[in-house]
Protein backbone atom coordinates (compact mmCIF):
# COMPACT_ATOMS: atom_id res chain seq x y z
CA UNK A 1 0.00 0.00 0.00
CA UNK A 2 1.04 3.54 -0.48
CA UNK A 3 2.25 6.01 2.04
CA UNK A 4 -0.86 7.93 3.15
CA UNK A 5 1.03 11.18 3.58
CA UNK A 6 2.46 11.01 0.08
CA UNK A 7 -0.93 10.45 -1.45
CA UNK A 8 -2.53 13.27 0.50
CA UNK A 9 0.43 15.51 -0.34
CA UNK A 10 -0.17 14.93 -4.06
CA UNK A 11 -3.89 15.62 -3.71
CA UNK A 12 -3.17 18.80 -1.78
CA UNK A 13 -0.70 19.95 -4.43
CA UNK A 14 -3.36 19.56 -7.10
CA UNK A 15 -6.38 20.79 -5.14
CA UNK A 16 -4.93 23.65 -3.15
CA UNK A 17 -1.56 24.58 -4.61
CA UNK A 18 -2.43 24.73 -8.32
CA UNK A 19 -0.15 21.90 -9.43
CA UNK A 20 -0.92 21.27 -13.05
CA UNK A 21 0.48 20.23 -16.36
CA UNK A 22 0.56 23.65 -17.98
CA UNK A 23 0.75 22.38 -21.51
CA UNK A 24 0.92 19.33 -23.70
CA UNK A 25 2.42 20.64 -26.92
CA UNK A 26 2.66 18.63 -30.12
CA UNK A 27 5.54 19.64 -32.35
CA UNK A 28 4.81 18.97 -36.02
CA UNK A 29 7.27 19.23 -38.89
CA UNK A 30 5.77 21.04 -41.86
CA UNK A 31 8.77 20.85 -44.16
CA UNK A 32 7.07 18.25 -46.36
CA UNK A 33 4.11 20.58 -46.97
CA UNK A 34 5.71 23.04 -49.34
CA UNK A 35 3.91 22.82 -52.68
CA UNK A 36 4.01 24.63 -56.01
CA UNK A 37 1.75 27.45 -54.90
CA UNK A 38 0.87 29.16 -51.66
CA UNK A 39 -2.67 27.80 -51.95
CA UNK A 40 -1.58 24.13 -52.20
CA UNK A 41 0.91 24.67 -49.40
CA UNK A 42 -1.81 26.15 -47.19
CA UNK A 43 -4.03 23.14 -47.88
CA UNK A 44 -1.17 20.70 -47.14
CA UNK A 45 -0.40 22.52 -43.90
CA UNK A 46 -4.04 22.36 -42.82
CA UNK A 47 -4.35 18.67 -43.71
CA UNK A 48 -1.20 17.51 -41.98
CA UNK A 49 -1.96 19.35 -38.74
CA UNK A 50 -5.55 18.09 -38.63
CA UNK A 51 -4.34 14.55 -39.23
CA UNK A 52 -1.51 14.41 -36.72
CA UNK A 53 -3.11 16.46 -33.97
CA UNK A 54 -6.61 15.09 -34.44
CA UNK A 55 -6.66 13.39 -31.04
CA UNK A 56 -4.49 15.71 -28.95
CA UNK A 57 -7.37 17.31 -27.06
CA UNK A 58 -9.18 14.02 -26.47
CA UNK A 59 -6.03 12.26 -25.24
CA UNK A 60 -5.03 15.15 -22.97
CA UNK A 61 -8.52 15.25 -21.44
CA UNK A 62 -8.47 11.50 -20.84
CA UNK A 63 -5.04 11.64 -19.21
CA UNK A 64 -6.16 14.50 -17.04
CA UNK A 65 -9.05 12.40 -15.72
CA UNK A 66 -7.10 9.17 -15.33
CA UNK A 67 -4.18 10.68 -13.46
CA UNK A 68 -6.25 13.27 -11.65
CA UNK A 69 -4.04 16.17 -12.67
CA UNK A 70 -5.33 19.13 -14.68
CA UNK A 71 -3.84 19.66 -18.14
CA UNK A 72 -4.47 23.34 -18.72
CA UNK A 73 -3.46 23.85 -22.34
CA UNK A 74 -3.26 21.75 -25.45
CA UNK A 75 -1.03 23.32 -28.07
CA UNK A 76 0.78 22.78 -31.32
CA UNK A 77 4.16 24.04 -32.45
CA UNK A 78 5.23 23.90 -36.06
CA UNK A 79 8.32 24.37 -38.20
CA UNK A 80 9.18 28.08 -38.44
CA UNK A 81 6.65 29.25 -41.01
CA UNK A 82 9.14 31.55 -42.74
CA UNK A 83 10.70 28.37 -44.21
CA UNK A 84 7.35 27.08 -45.47
CA UNK A 85 6.52 30.48 -46.96
CA UNK A 86 9.94 30.94 -48.58
CA UNK A 87 8.81 30.45 -52.21
CA UNK A 88 5.88 32.90 -51.83
CA UNK A 89 6.67 35.23 -48.90
CA UNK A 90 4.12 37.84 -50.00
CA UNK A 91 1.43 35.24 -49.27
CA UNK A 92 2.65 34.41 -45.76
CA UNK A 93 -0.60 35.53 -44.15
CA UNK A 94 -2.46 32.95 -46.23
CA UNK A 95 -0.38 30.22 -44.58
CA UNK A 96 -0.93 31.91 -41.20
CA UNK A 97 -4.68 31.73 -41.72
CA UNK A 98 -4.46 28.04 -42.69
CA UNK A 99 -2.54 27.38 -39.46
CA UNK A 100 -5.23 29.22 -37.53
CA UNK A 101 -8.01 27.21 -39.16
CA UNK A 102 -6.19 23.96 -38.38
CA UNK A 103 -5.71 24.99 -34.74
CA UNK A 104 -9.43 25.71 -34.47
CA UNK A 105 -10.42 22.44 -36.15
CA UNK A 106 -8.39 20.29 -33.74
CA UNK A 107 -9.42 22.48 -30.79
CA UNK A 108 -6.04 23.50 -29.38
CA UNK A 109 -5.55 26.68 -27.36
CA UNK A 110 -2.65 28.09 -29.35
CA UNK A 111 -0.43 27.23 -32.28
CA UNK A 112 3.13 28.54 -32.25
CA UNK A 113 5.66 28.74 -35.03
CA UNK A 114 4.72 31.72 -37.16
CA UNK A 115 8.41 32.29 -36.73
CA UNK A 116 11.65 33.28 -38.40
CA UNK A 117 15.23 32.61 -37.36
CA UNK A 118 17.35 35.55 -38.47
CA UNK A 119 20.03 35.66 -35.80
CA UNK A 120 22.89 36.00 -38.25
CA UNK A 121 21.38 37.23 -41.45
CA UNK A 122 17.99 37.93 -42.95
CA UNK A 123 17.02 36.80 -46.45
CA UNK A 124 14.62 38.88 -48.49
CA UNK A 125 11.89 36.26 -48.06
CA UNK A 126 12.37 36.31 -44.28
CA UNK A 127 12.10 40.09 -44.23
CA UNK A 128 8.84 39.94 -46.19
CA UNK A 129 7.62 37.20 -43.86
CA UNK A 130 8.43 39.23 -40.73
CA UNK A 131 6.61 42.21 -42.25
CA UNK A 132 3.49 40.03 -42.50
CA UNK A 133 3.42 39.34 -38.73
CA UNK A 134 1.22 42.30 -37.66
CA UNK A 135 -1.42 41.48 -40.28
CA UNK A 136 -1.34 37.75 -39.49
CA UNK A 137 -1.69 38.32 -35.76
CA UNK A 138 -4.53 40.74 -36.36
CA UNK A 139 -6.48 38.35 -38.60
CA UNK A 140 -5.97 35.14 -36.64
CA UNK A 141 -6.88 34.07 -33.11
CA UNK A 142 -4.69 31.12 -32.21
CA UNK A 143 -1.41 31.92 -33.90
CA UNK A 144 1.72 32.82 -31.93
CA UNK A 145 4.77 34.29 -33.54
CA UNK A 146 8.44 34.53 -32.64
CA UNK A 147 11.62 35.85 -34.21
CA UNK A 148 15.12 34.88 -33.14
CA UNK A 149 17.42 37.88 -33.57
CA UNK A 150 20.59 36.74 -31.85
CA UNK A 151 22.60 33.84 -30.52
CA UNK A 152 25.74 33.28 -28.48
CA UNK A 153 27.28 31.61 -31.51
CA UNK A 154 26.48 34.21 -34.13
CA UNK A 155 26.01 37.53 -32.35
CA UNK A 156 23.04 39.89 -32.59
CA UNK A 157 21.50 40.84 -35.92
CA UNK A 158 20.84 44.52 -35.24
CA UNK A 159 19.02 45.00 -38.56
CA UNK A 160 16.50 42.43 -37.35
CA UNK A 161 16.38 44.10 -33.93
CA UNK A 162 15.59 47.44 -35.59
CA UNK A 163 12.89 45.82 -37.73
CA UNK A 164 11.28 44.10 -34.74
CA UNK A 165 10.86 47.42 -32.91
CA UNK A 166 8.72 48.57 -35.84
CA UNK A 167 6.89 45.23 -36.12
CA UNK A 168 5.91 45.36 -32.45
CA UNK A 169 4.58 48.91 -32.91
CA UNK A 170 2.63 47.89 -36.01
CA UNK A 171 1.22 44.82 -34.24
CA UNK A 172 0.06 46.99 -31.33
CA UNK A 173 -1.67 49.30 -33.77
CA UNK A 174 -3.17 46.48 -35.85
CA UNK A 175 -4.71 44.94 -32.72
CA UNK A 176 -5.47 48.13 -30.80
CA UNK A 177 -9.16 47.23 -30.41
CA UNK A 178 -8.02 44.23 -28.40
CA UNK A 179 -5.55 46.15 -26.20
CA UNK A 180 -2.63 45.25 -28.45
CA UNK A 181 -3.37 41.57 -27.94
CA UNK A 182 -1.22 40.71 -30.97
CA UNK A 183 1.88 41.78 -29.04
CA UNK A 184 1.06 39.22 -26.32
CA UNK A 185 1.46 36.59 -29.03
CA UNK A 186 4.79 37.87 -30.37
CA UNK A 187 8.19 37.11 -28.85
CA UNK A 188 11.64 38.31 -29.88
CA UNK A 189 14.33 35.84 -28.84
CA UNK A 190 18.03 35.50 -28.42
CA UNK A 191 19.15 31.85 -28.27
CA UNK A 192 15.63 30.55 -28.99
CA UNK A 193 15.19 26.87 -28.12
CA UNK A 194 13.75 24.43 -30.63
CA UNK A 195 11.70 22.30 -28.25
CA UNK A 196 9.97 24.90 -26.09
CA UNK A 197 6.37 23.86 -25.31
CA UNK A 198 5.36 27.25 -23.86
CA UNK A 199 3.70 30.09 -25.75
CA UNK A 200 4.11 32.47 -27.31
CA UNK A 201 7.63 31.31 -28.15
CA UNK A 202 7.05 27.69 -29.15
CA UNK A 203 8.16 26.47 -32.56
CA UNK A 204 9.25 23.09 -33.86
CA UNK A 205 12.94 23.30 -34.74
CA UNK A 206 14.26 21.89 -37.99
CA UNK A 207 16.48 19.53 -36.01
CA UNK A 208 13.43 17.93 -34.39
CA UNK A 209 11.59 14.75 -35.37
CA UNK A 210 8.39 14.47 -37.37
CA UNK A 211 5.83 14.57 -34.53
CA UNK A 212 6.99 15.17 -30.99
CA UNK A 213 5.24 15.63 -27.65
CA UNK A 214 6.76 18.20 -25.32
CA UNK A 215 5.23 18.86 -21.95
CA UNK A 216 5.48 21.93 -19.74
CA UNK A 217 4.82 21.47 -16.04
CA UNK A 218 4.16 24.17 -13.57
CA UNK A 219 3.66 24.69 -9.88
CA UNK A 220 4.78 27.96 -8.31
CA UNK A 221 2.12 27.42 -5.61
CA UNK A 222 3.61 24.05 -4.68
CA UNK A 223 7.08 25.58 -4.26
CA UNK A 224 5.66 28.49 -2.28
CA UNK A 225 3.82 26.12 0.03
CA UNK A 226 6.94 23.99 0.55
CA UNK A 227 8.91 27.09 1.57
CA UNK A 228 6.14 28.23 3.91
CA UNK A 229 6.65 24.97 5.77
CA UNK A 230 10.24 25.89 6.72
CA UNK A 231 10.06 29.58 7.71
CA UNK A 232 13.31 29.66 9.68
CA UNK A 233 15.61 27.48 7.60
CA UNK A 234 18.77 28.83 6.00
CA UNK A 235 19.16 29.22 2.25
CA UNK A 236 20.94 25.89 1.71
CA UNK A 237 17.97 24.05 3.22
CA UNK A 238 15.62 26.23 1.23
CA UNK A 239 17.42 25.31 -2.01
CA UNK A 240 17.22 21.64 -1.06
CA UNK A 241 13.47 21.88 -0.44
CA UNK A 242 12.89 23.63 -3.77
CA UNK A 243 14.93 20.95 -5.51
CA UNK A 244 12.87 18.15 -3.99
CA UNK A 245 9.64 19.88 -4.92
CA UNK A 246 10.80 20.45 -8.50
CA UNK A 247 11.66 16.76 -8.68
CA UNK A 248 8.12 15.72 -7.83
CA UNK A 249 6.53 18.19 -10.22
CA UNK A 250 8.78 17.12 -13.07
CA UNK A 251 8.07 13.45 -12.45
CA UNK A 252 4.37 14.09 -12.89
CA UNK A 253 5.16 15.90 -16.15
CA UNK A 254 7.32 13.11 -17.46
CA UNK A 255 4.66 10.52 -16.76
CA UNK A 256 2.06 12.50 -18.69
CA UNK A 257 4.50 13.26 -21.52
CA UNK A 258 5.43 9.61 -22.06
CA UNK A 259 1.83 8.46 -21.93
CA UNK A 260 0.60 11.24 -24.21
CA UNK A 261 3.33 10.45 -26.73
CA UNK A 262 2.44 6.76 -26.68
CA UNK A 263 -1.27 7.35 -27.19
CA UNK A 264 -0.72 9.95 -29.89
CA UNK A 265 1.85 7.77 -31.68
CA UNK A 266 4.43 10.53 -31.43
CA UNK A 267 7.94 10.74 -30.10
CA UNK A 268 8.41 11.84 -26.48
CA UNK A 269 10.46 15.03 -26.71
CA UNK A 270 11.18 16.82 -23.49
CA UNK A 271 9.74 17.95 -20.19
CA UNK A 272 10.07 21.67 -19.57
CA UNK A 273 10.02 22.12 -15.81
CA UNK A 274 9.30 25.79 -15.72
CA UNK A 275 7.58 27.54 -12.87
CA UNK A 276 4.96 29.33 -14.93
CA UNK A 277 2.67 31.58 -12.91
CA UNK A 278 -0.95 32.46 -13.60
CA UNK A 279 -2.83 35.53 -12.38
CA UNK A 280 -4.56 33.36 -9.74
CA UNK A 281 -3.54 34.03 -6.16
CA UNK A 282 -1.36 31.20 -4.89
CA UNK A 283 0.14 30.56 -8.33
CA UNK A 284 2.81 33.23 -8.34
CA UNK A 285 6.60 33.22 -8.76
CA UNK A 286 6.73 36.65 -7.09
CA UNK A 287 5.09 35.11 -4.01
CA UNK A 288 7.89 32.53 -3.82
CA UNK A 289 10.50 35.28 -3.84
CA UNK A 290 8.57 37.17 -1.17
CA UNK A 291 8.23 34.00 0.89
CA UNK A 292 12.03 33.74 0.81
CA UNK A 293 12.16 36.98 2.76
CA UNK A 294 11.60 39.96 0.48
CA UNK A 295 8.99 42.51 1.51
CA UNK A 296 8.05 42.93 -2.13
CA UNK A 297 9.44 41.56 -5.35
CA UNK A 298 11.66 44.07 -7.14
CA UNK A 299 13.49 45.24 -4.05
CA UNK A 300 17.20 44.65 -3.45
CA UNK A 301 17.85 40.94 -3.08
CA UNK A 302 15.32 39.94 -5.74
CA UNK A 303 17.95 38.92 -8.29
CA UNK A 304 19.76 36.71 -5.75
CA UNK A 305 16.54 34.99 -4.66
CA UNK A 306 15.52 34.39 -8.26
CA UNK A 307 18.96 33.02 -9.16
CA UNK A 308 18.73 30.48 -6.36
CA UNK A 309 15.16 29.53 -7.22
CA UNK A 310 15.95 29.06 -10.90
CA UNK A 311 18.99 26.91 -10.22
CA UNK A 312 17.27 24.74 -7.61
CA UNK A 313 14.33 24.15 -9.97
CA UNK A 314 16.71 23.03 -12.73
CA UNK A 315 18.63 20.70 -10.43
CA UNK A 316 15.49 18.99 -9.14
CA UNK A 317 14.13 18.68 -12.65
CA UNK A 318 17.28 17.27 -14.18
CA UNK A 319 17.34 14.59 -11.49
CA UNK A 320 13.73 13.70 -12.26
CA UNK A 321 13.87 13.38 -16.02
CA UNK A 322 16.54 12.37 -18.48
CA UNK A 323 14.91 14.53 -21.13
CA UNK A 324 14.73 18.01 -19.74
CA UNK A 325 14.53 20.75 -22.33
CA UNK A 326 12.75 23.88 -23.39
CA UNK A 327 13.36 26.82 -21.10
CA UNK A 328 13.21 25.04 -17.73
CA UNK A 329 13.40 27.59 -14.96
CA UNK A 330 11.33 30.34 -13.40
CA UNK A 331 9.16 32.58 -15.59
CA UNK A 332 8.58 36.19 -14.66
CA UNK A 333 5.80 37.45 -16.94
CA UNK A 334 4.50 40.60 -15.32
CA UNK A 335 0.85 40.46 -16.39
CA UNK A 336 0.49 36.76 -15.63
CA UNK A 337 1.64 36.89 -12.00
CA UNK A 338 -0.45 38.61 -9.34
CA UNK A 339 2.64 39.37 -7.22
CA UNK A 340 4.43 40.97 -10.18
CA UNK A 341 1.32 42.96 -11.11
CA UNK A 342 1.01 44.38 -7.59
CA UNK A 343 4.72 45.16 -7.35
CA UNK A 344 4.61 46.96 -10.70
CA UNK A 345 1.53 48.93 -9.63
CA UNK A 346 3.27 50.09 -6.46
CA UNK A 347 6.43 50.97 -8.35
CA UNK A 348 8.69 48.52 -6.51
CA UNK A 349 9.26 46.59 -9.72
CA UNK A 350 10.66 48.50 -12.71
CA UNK A 351 11.87 47.42 -16.14
CA UNK A 352 15.52 47.91 -15.17
CA UNK A 353 15.17 45.48 -12.26
CA UNK A 354 13.30 43.01 -14.45
CA UNK A 355 16.16 43.21 -16.93
CA UNK A 356 18.63 42.27 -14.18
CA UNK A 357 16.35 39.40 -13.14
CA UNK A 358 16.35 38.03 -16.68
CA UNK A 359 20.10 37.51 -16.43
CA UNK A 360 19.53 34.77 -13.86
CA UNK A 361 16.20 33.18 -14.80
CA UNK A 362 14.97 31.25 -17.75
CA UNK A 363 13.34 33.88 -19.93
CA UNK A 364 13.28 37.60 -20.45
CA UNK A 365 11.19 40.74 -20.30
CA UNK A 366 7.84 39.06 -20.55
CA UNK A 367 4.33 40.49 -20.83
CA UNK A 368 5.32 44.03 -20.02
CA UNK A 369 3.10 46.91 -21.04
CA UNK A 370 4.76 50.23 -21.86
CA UNK A 371 3.25 53.59 -22.86
CA UNK A 372 1.70 53.58 -26.32
CA UNK A 373 3.91 56.43 -27.48
CA UNK A 374 7.12 54.46 -26.81
CA UNK A 375 9.12 54.71 -30.03
CA UNK A 376 10.11 51.77 -32.22
CA UNK A 377 13.78 52.57 -31.62
CA UNK A 378 13.32 52.45 -27.83
CA UNK A 379 11.63 49.05 -28.16
CA UNK A 380 14.49 47.90 -30.39
CA UNK A 381 16.97 49.12 -27.78
CA UNK A 382 15.14 47.15 -25.07
CA UNK A 383 15.35 44.08 -27.33
CA UNK A 384 19.06 44.71 -27.91
CA UNK A 385 19.73 44.89 -24.16
CA UNK A 386 17.92 41.61 -23.55
CA UNK A 387 19.60 39.89 -26.49
CA UNK A 388 22.98 41.04 -25.16
CA UNK A 389 22.27 39.43 -21.78
CA UNK A 390 21.32 36.19 -23.52
CA UNK A 391 24.24 36.24 -25.93
CA UNK A 392 26.91 36.87 -23.29
CA UNK A 393 25.44 34.47 -20.71
CA UNK A 394 24.72 31.61 -23.14
CA UNK A 395 21.04 31.55 -22.22
CA UNK A 396 17.69 32.20 -23.81
CA UNK A 397 16.32 35.69 -23.37
CA UNK A 398 13.20 37.13 -24.87
CA UNK A 399 11.14 40.27 -25.11
CA UNK A 400 7.35 40.20 -25.17
CA UNK A 401 6.34 43.81 -24.79
CA UNK A 402 3.03 45.56 -25.39
CA UNK A 403 3.01 49.23 -26.34
CA UNK A 404 -0.46 50.08 -24.97
CA UNK A 405 -2.05 52.14 -27.71
CA UNK A 406 -3.25 55.51 -26.42
CA UNK A 407 -2.38 54.70 -22.81
CA UNK A 408 0.21 55.90 -20.35
CA UNK A 409 1.86 55.10 -17.01
CA UNK A 410 -0.78 54.74 -14.28
CA UNK A 411 -3.19 52.90 -16.59
CA UNK A 412 -3.28 49.20 -17.37
CA UNK A 413 -4.18 46.81 -20.15
CA UNK A 414 -6.32 43.81 -19.37
CA UNK A 415 -6.16 40.69 -21.54
CA UNK A 416 -8.15 38.44 -19.22
CA UNK A 417 -7.65 34.73 -18.69
CA UNK A 418 -4.15 33.35 -18.29
CA UNK A 419 -2.61 36.45 -19.89
CA UNK A 420 -3.84 38.62 -17.02
CA UNK A 421 -3.49 42.39 -16.77
CA UNK A 422 -0.42 44.57 -17.13
CA UNK A 423 0.12 47.91 -15.41
CA UNK A 424 1.88 50.25 -17.83
CA UNK A 425 5.50 50.59 -16.79
CA UNK A 426 7.67 53.62 -17.52
CA UNK A 427 10.58 53.43 -19.96
CA UNK A 428 13.58 55.75 -20.15
CA UNK A 429 12.81 58.86 -22.18
CA UNK A 430 16.29 59.37 -23.63
CA UNK A 431 16.71 58.32 -27.25
CA UNK A 432 18.64 55.35 -28.67
CA UNK A 433 17.77 56.26 -32.27
CA UNK A 434 21.35 56.67 -33.46
CA UNK A 435 22.44 53.34 -31.97
CA UNK A 436 19.57 51.44 -33.57
CA UNK A 437 20.05 53.20 -36.95
CA UNK A 438 23.62 51.92 -37.20
CA UNK A 439 22.39 48.38 -37.96
CA UNK A 440 24.83 45.58 -38.73
CA UNK A 441 25.81 42.73 -36.45
CA UNK A 442 27.01 42.82 -32.86
CA UNK A 443 29.76 40.20 -33.15
CA UNK A 444 29.56 36.97 -31.17
CA UNK A 445 31.46 37.01 -27.89
CA UNK A 446 34.94 35.54 -27.66
CA UNK A 447 33.76 32.58 -25.59
CA UNK A 448 31.59 31.40 -28.48
CA UNK A 449 34.72 30.31 -30.36
CA UNK A 450 34.93 26.84 -28.93
CA UNK A 451 35.72 24.81 -32.07
CA UNK B 1 -4.71 -1.62 -14.06
CA UNK B 2 -4.64 -0.31 -10.51
CA UNK B 3 -5.74 3.03 -9.21
CA UNK B 4 -5.80 4.87 -5.91
CA UNK B 5 -9.13 6.13 -4.64
CA UNK B 6 -9.13 8.81 -1.98
CA UNK B 7 -12.09 10.12 -0.02
CA UNK B 8 -11.58 13.24 2.03
CA UNK B 9 -14.15 15.26 3.95
CA UNK B 10 -16.00 15.73 7.22
CA UNK B 11 -16.53 12.42 9.02
CA UNK B 12 -20.04 10.95 8.91
CA UNK B 13 -21.80 7.57 8.94
CA UNK B 14 -21.73 5.15 6.06
CA UNK B 15 -19.00 6.58 3.85
CA UNK B 16 -17.18 3.28 3.35
CA UNK B 17 -20.47 1.48 2.74
CA UNK B 18 -21.52 3.94 0.02
CA UNK B 19 -18.16 3.94 -1.73
CA UNK B 20 -17.66 0.18 -1.63
CA UNK B 21 -21.18 -0.50 -2.90
CA UNK B 22 -20.57 1.98 -5.70
CA UNK B 23 -17.34 0.16 -6.63
CA UNK B 24 -18.93 -3.31 -6.39
CA UNK B 25 -21.66 -2.24 -8.83
CA UNK B 26 -18.92 -1.51 -11.36
CA UNK B 27 -16.90 -4.68 -10.72
CA UNK B 28 -14.03 -2.68 -9.29
CA UNK B 29 -12.09 -4.81 -6.82
CA UNK B 30 -10.75 -3.32 -3.59
CA UNK B 31 -7.22 -4.60 -2.94
CA UNK B 32 -6.33 -2.60 0.13
CA UNK B 33 -7.98 -0.01 2.30
CA UNK B 34 -6.87 2.33 5.05
CA UNK B 35 -8.54 5.18 6.81
CA UNK B 36 -7.59 7.84 9.23
CA UNK B 37 -9.10 10.87 10.94
CA UNK B 38 -7.06 14.07 10.61
CA UNK B 39 -8.57 16.81 12.83
CA UNK B 40 -12.22 15.91 12.31
CA UNK B 41 -11.48 15.21 8.66
CA UNK B 42 -11.98 11.74 7.36
CA UNK B 43 -9.39 10.48 4.89
CA UNK B 44 -9.81 7.08 3.30
CA UNK B 45 -7.46 5.55 0.80
CA UNK B 46 -8.20 2.51 -1.32
CA UNK B 47 -6.06 0.64 -3.77
CA UNK B 48 -8.41 -0.71 -6.42
CA UNK B 49 -8.08 -3.04 -9.39
CA UNK B 50 -9.90 -2.19 -12.60
CA UNK B 51 -9.15 -5.41 -14.45
CA UNK B 52 -12.81 -6.46 -14.57
CA UNK B 53 -14.26 -2.99 -14.24
CA UNK B 54 -17.31 -2.27 -16.36
CA UNK B 55 -16.17 1.34 -16.85
CA UNK B 56 -12.87 2.84 -17.96
CA UNK B 57 -10.69 4.74 -15.50
CA UNK B 58 -11.50 8.18 -16.93
CA UNK B 59 -15.24 7.47 -16.66
CA UNK B 60 -14.84 6.03 -13.15
CA UNK B 61 -13.02 9.21 -12.09
CA UNK B 62 -15.93 11.32 -13.35
CA UNK B 63 -18.52 9.11 -11.67
CA UNK B 64 -16.61 9.12 -8.37
CA UNK B 65 -16.37 12.88 -8.46
CA UNK B 66 -20.15 12.96 -8.96
CA UNK B 67 -20.70 10.52 -6.09
CA UNK B 68 -18.48 12.71 -3.92
CA UNK B 69 -20.67 15.71 -4.64
CA UNK B 70 -23.79 13.72 -3.71
CA UNK B 71 -22.45 12.58 -0.35
CA UNK B 72 -20.58 15.79 0.46
CA UNK B 73 -17.07 14.36 0.24
CA UNK B 74 -14.18 14.93 -2.13
CA UNK B 75 -13.48 11.70 -4.02
CA UNK B 76 -10.60 11.19 -6.44
CA UNK B 77 -9.53 8.16 -8.42
CA UNK B 78 -6.11 8.35 -9.96
CA UNK B 79 -3.88 5.92 -11.82
CA UNK B 80 -1.41 4.55 -9.26
CA UNK B 81 1.54 5.55 -11.45
CA UNK B 82 1.19 9.25 -10.61
CA UNK B 83 2.11 8.51 -6.98
CA UNK B 84 4.93 6.14 -7.90
CA UNK B 85 6.36 8.73 -10.27
CA UNK B 86 6.22 11.64 -7.85
CA UNK B 87 7.35 9.96 -4.66
CA UNK B 88 9.95 7.39 -5.59
CA UNK B 89 13.40 8.00 -7.06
Amino acid sequence: MFNTNEILETINMIEKEHLDIRTVTMGISLLSCVGGTAETTAQNVYDIICKRAEKIVKVADELSLEYGIPIVNKRISVTPASLICAPFPQKSTLIGKALDRAAKTVGVDFLGGYSALVHKGMTSYEKTFIESIPETLAYTDKICSSVNVGSSKSGINMDAVALMGQIIKSTAEATKERNGFGCAKLVVFCNAVEDNPFMAGAFHGVGEGETVINVGVSGPGVVQHAIEGIPDSDLSDLAETIKRTAFKITRAGQLIAREAARRLKAEFGIVDLSLAPTPARGDSVAAILEEMGLERVGTHGTTACLAMLNDAVKKGGVMASSRVGGLSGAFIPVSEDIGMIEAAERGSLCIDKLEAMTAVCSVGLDMIAVPGETSASTISAIIADEAAIGMINNKTTAVRIIPAFGKNVGEEVNFGGLLGRAPIMPVHGESAVKFIKRGGLIPAPIHSNKN
Amino acid sequence: MRAVLTVVGKDKNGIIAKVSTFLAERQVNILDISQTILDEYFAMLMLVDLKKSTVKLARLAEECSELGKNIGMSIHVQHEEIFNAMHSV
